[in-house]
């Protein structure tokens, strides 16, 4: 019977995917942390992990940014200012962006941003986009097509480190060339611009959660993805603050960024531990959904943070939730557009623009949270005073 | 149910599996947690049963979900008023989906391999257009309560899921049952002994259309909206009813034992996850399944044999 030998291929199967499956476990007891005991349950430090960064992005936390304060995307933490003399030239100016992707709320918030900001410049002439869909090969082809249509200066938002750097590189000898968002591996671009970082993320929400959890309490921390150096930065912030203090991590776990699944793994975790005394978050698309498990469960939600994502400001007020949310601001994405047009004037740049990166408090949550934008939509879009807000945003007029 | 029993032994043995791990699991409120994640993958499988067993393919249903979960958000907008007309539109929105499936495939003679797939690309496009990447809008709380609420101790999606299983092997003692095993079995001689062949398909992917959508009411409301609320679930429901022994390439199996083969593959997603098992390899374990299941299918031992039939479904 051929249904019989179905099945016992299947239980073969089933057997197969166990023996793969013990390997992890047993060689890496990071992932397994529930079940072994030692330490604070945070496994193994990242390979990603660069001790000096972490120590400058935790100072630069507390110090005072230059510039104009009601316009955190013009000012800059501890500006070793560039000469672009060089560079000057008489408009208008044609501005070219190679884009990596447009494929998450974060990313449309941003763009919708950038392309606000050019409209409030006369002496952009012609502003030139390409979108890489997430793709290197395509960013690196669109690079190379858009020095061949006289850009005067290019925006590159690159899709990753090392792969677009050379192409970045060869771009370096044509035009001026500002990065933003992610870095590159060469500092020959004018400016690199990018808000703190990943580690001041991740330790801004660790700290508040080692504050609020009583000593001993049991944190949870859900991840996205392993491997990607922009999260990577932000666990291993996160460690070292759990490290250093009597929460137990017990259990640090992936979600994909999908919310089903995010909400499944809080509750199998409340399950077998009953109780869970914080979340630490990766970043904020899950937290309405964890929050949630909490609430179905019928138990208090206990402090978490989130990001600056409406649906979890709402979420925070509606529920009387102790709660933070660190933030990668989305107003960086005006700030490679100012820059481009400081360089083709001759006006002196940060060689490296360290951007604010404030974080919602309890305190000012009210100030953040506008009930009249899309659930998704990022607080720290800096878009308000932008011809076209609230709408272009996906907003409602009130 | 005969033919459901060895996927049913390797169900339990999971379960017991996990109940070792997670004791809480063998409390009724734990157990009732689990068949509530399983809910909208078992209402898949047991759509995508009845076109697989005709001898057809759908792949469009994991978009077909995200469609719906972002189509409703966006159309409800959080106005209570509104829930119960999108309700009614997403049940249509899955018939006709599942409609240009059936006609494509047998009036056009696409195979709906192909046919699926472009469904899966178009209705992906189509959403991020439409949203740019970030959905917009949000769910009615009454339109939650499917996916998060219950009566009582029982939730809401377990009833769904009993009436759909219900609904489904009932469907399979009907005519229409028996009639699209024959036409997974052999087309041709199907059609010669007078079954309205492209009908029956036609309604077999209207079936899954109509589980895809609600799958989505269950997903959204136990999850809220989110671009990625389908992704992967094609492959998860397929996986379910290769597991189930359902035969692709149509003719074999039962409704009782997909349904066992989504449960299962539910259980065994719950116990990686309890081993801190979790991501990359679920998708591993899925192909690992596929491959064997349909290899063990293939296989026909010497001492056993029996002459081949026409082999008409493997050719469409």
């Amino acid at each position: 019977m051929p249904r019989h030998k179905a099945a016992i291929a299947v239980l073969a199967a089933l057997v197969v995917a166990g023996c793969t499956t013990d390997k992890p476990a047993s060689t890496t007891p990071s992932t397994a942390s529930a079940t072994s005991a030692q330490g604070s349950g945070t496994g193994e430090q990242s390979k990603f992990f660069v001790q000096a960064d972490f120590d400058a992005q935790l100072a630069m936390r507390s110090e005072t940014p230059q510039g104009p304060s009601d316009k955190p995307w013009e000012q800059a933490i501890a500006p070793q200012m560039t000469g672009t003399a060089t560079y000057k030239k008489d408009g208008p100016y044609h501005l070219c962006f190679s884009n990596a992707a447009v494929n998450n709320p974060w990313r449309q918030v941003g763009w919708k941003t950038m392309q606000a900001e050019v409209g409030l410049h006369k002496e952009i002439g012609k502003f030139t986009a390409l979108d890489a869909e997430g793709k290197d090969d395509k960013q690196i082809s669109d690079i190379a097509e858009l020095q061949a249509k006289g850009c005067d200066a290019l925006i590159v938002s690159p899709n990753t480190t090392a792969t677009l750097t050379p192409a970045v590189t060869a771009a370096c000898g044509k035009v001026p060339v500002i990065v933003f968002d992610r870095g590159v591996e060469t500092d020959c671009p004018v400016t690199f611009i990018k808000p703190i970082g990943g580690y001041a993320f991740g330790a801004d929400a660790a700290e508040f959660l080692v504050e609020k959890v009583p000593a001993g309490g049991k944190v949870l921390a859900l991840r996205i993805l392993p491997g990607v150096d922009v999260l990577e930065t932000r666990w291993s912030a996160a460690k070292v603050v759990f490290d250093r203090s009597q929460s137990q991590v017990v259990g640090v776990e992936f979600t994909d960024g999908d919310a089903a699944k995010t909400k499944s793994i809080v509750s199998d975790y409340l399950q077998r531990y009953g109780k869970i005394d914080g979340v630490w978050m990766d970043s904020g698309a899950t937290a309405v959904a964890a929050i949630e498990a909490f609430e179905d469960a019928g138990v208090p939600v206990p402090p978490i943070n989130g990001e600056d994502q409406q649906d979890f400001l709402q979420k925070w007020k509606d529920a009387g939730l102790t709660a933070v949310a660190p933030t990668y601001p989305t107003y960086q994405w005006r700030t490679p557009i100012i820059a481009a047009l400081k360089i083709l004037k001759g006006e002196e740049v940060p060689k490296l623009w360290n951007l604010p990166q404030p974080k919602v408090t309890g305190e000012n949550l009210s100030t953040y949270l506008k009930p009249n934008m899309p659930p998704l939509h990022y607080a720290l879009c800096g878009c308000e005073d932008l011809p076209g807000y609230p709408e272009t945003w996906g907003g409602k007029k009130s | 149910m005969r033919r459901a029993l060895p996927i049913v032994v390797v169900l339990v043995v999971l379960l017991a599996a996990i109940a070792v791990v997670n004791p809480f699991f063998l409390e009724p409120a734990g157990f009732l947690g689990f068949l509530k994640r399983a809910a909208p993958l078992v209402i898949l499988a047991a759509g995508q049963y009845f076109v697989i067993v005709s001898g057809e393919f759908d792949l469009s249903v994991g978009s077909l979900v995200t469609a719906e979960v972002v189509i409703a958000a966006r159309l409800i907008d959080g106005d209570e008023s509104a829930t119960w007309p999108v309700l009614a539109l997403l049940i249509v929105i899955g018939l006709l989906v599942g409609l240009v499936n059936g006609v494509v495939t047998t009036k056009l003679r696409v195979p709906s391999f192909i046919v699926t797939l472009g469904m899966l690309l178009v209705l992906t496009g189509a959403v991020f257009l439409w949203t740019g990447g970030a959905p917009r809008g949000a769910l009615s709380e009454g339109f939650r309560m499917f996916g998060r609420g219950g009566l009582g101790p029982l939730p809401w999606s377990v009833l769904i899921l009993l009436a759909m299983g219900a609904a489904a092997i009932w469907l399979t003692r009907t005519d229409f049952g028996r009639t699209l095993i024959a036409v997974g079995d052999n087309e041709r001689a199907a059609a010669l002994s007078g079954v309205r062949v492209d009908r029956a398909k036609i309604f077999a992917f209207m079936l899954s259309g109509l589980a895809a959508a609600v799958a989505a009411v269950l997903l959204g409301g136990f999850a809220g909206v989110s671009a990625q609320a389908g992704q992967g679930l094609e492959f998860s429901a397929i996986t379910a009813v290769v597991l189930g022994g359902v035969a692709l390439g149509g003719g074999r199996g039962s409704v009782p034992a997909a349904l066992a083969g989504a449960f299962t593959l539910e259980a065994l997603f719950t116990l990686l996850n309890l081993y801190g098992i979790s991501g990359a390899l679920e998708s591993t374990v899925q192909g690992v399944i596929i491959i064997a299941a349909v290899a063990a299918g293939a296989v026909r031992l010497p001492w056993k044999f029996t002459p081949r039939r026409g082999d008409a479904h493997a050719a469409s």
